[in-house]
């Protein structure tokens, strides 16, 4: 996968990762993916939401040991 | 994307962890390029008090509200198992074990996010509160300040 950024917000809890995702998209152009990585649980939930919510497509999430990885595409 | 969305939260509790609540959501909603308000009357407006004793002139009654509220957002007890101040110290530590944002942290964001932060100028004058003793950069209001915000809303919540 083509990832333009990554976002690391490990150790971060709720709100943060939503927060600081759309922070960094702002800075993204359409078309362009963000990698985020999260160890909040509530994250999976939370920006899954979010991304469809505002018009972004997620394009794959994984976990692995306790931290949560997502893809997600500007829309 | 459609037009932007609001969310308007009335903050009345004093209350640290209704208070941290209500920022949660705000900042949520915010982080959801919703337009944001968080209108504080009676005991919320203490959220909004600086830290430092700021001498303004004063009724008695004024003074003695003033000294028995909470200086700022950091002071404010909790809803349950307060247990004079003990209850505070214990949350503020398992906040920080658990990495979560404190109250004033909060706030910080909250105005960084571009958050409207409203004060009621009628509780105001009852607490005998001044416009001196509370944080710049924040706005004031009455309720048909807050109502404008609040028929367009998408989420209104009262804490």
């Amino acid at each position: 996968m083509n990832v333009t950024k990554v976002l690391d917000a490990k150790g971060l809890a709720c709100p943060m990762p939503v927060v600081r995702a759309r922070k960094t998209m702002k800075e993204m152009e359409t078309g362009e993916i963000l990698e985020i990585f999260t160890t909040d649980k509530g994250s999976v939930a939370d920006l899954t939401a979010w991304a469809k919510s505002s018009g972004h497509e997620m394009v794959d999430q994984k976990e692995d040991t306790g931290v949560f990885t997502f893809w997600i595409k500007k829309g | 994307m459609s037009e932007t969305k609001k969310t308007t939260i009335v903050l009345f509790s004093g209350d640290y962890d209704k208070a941290m609540a209500a920022y949660i959501i705000a900042n949520g909603a915010a982080a959801y390029d919703h337009e944001v308000t968080i209108f504080h009357t009676f005991w919320g407006l203490n959220a909004l008090r600086k830290e430092d004793h700021v001498p303004v002139k004063k009724g008695l009654l004024e003074k003695m509200f003033g000294k028995m509220m909470p200086r700022g957002a950091d002071k404010m007890g909790i809803s349950k198992m307060n247990m004079a101040g003990m209850g505070p110290k214990m949350i503020k530590h398992v906040m920080k074990k658990h990495n979560a944002m404190t109250l004033p942290q909060l706030i910080e964001l909250a105005q960084e996010q571009d958050i409207k932060l409203v004060a009621c100028t009628m509780t105001m004058d009852l607490l005998g509160l001044d416009q001196a003793e509370l944080l710049e950069g924040i706005d004031y209001a009455g309720v048909a300040a807050y109502l404008a915000d609040a028929q367009d809303g998408n989420v209104n919540l009262f804490i």
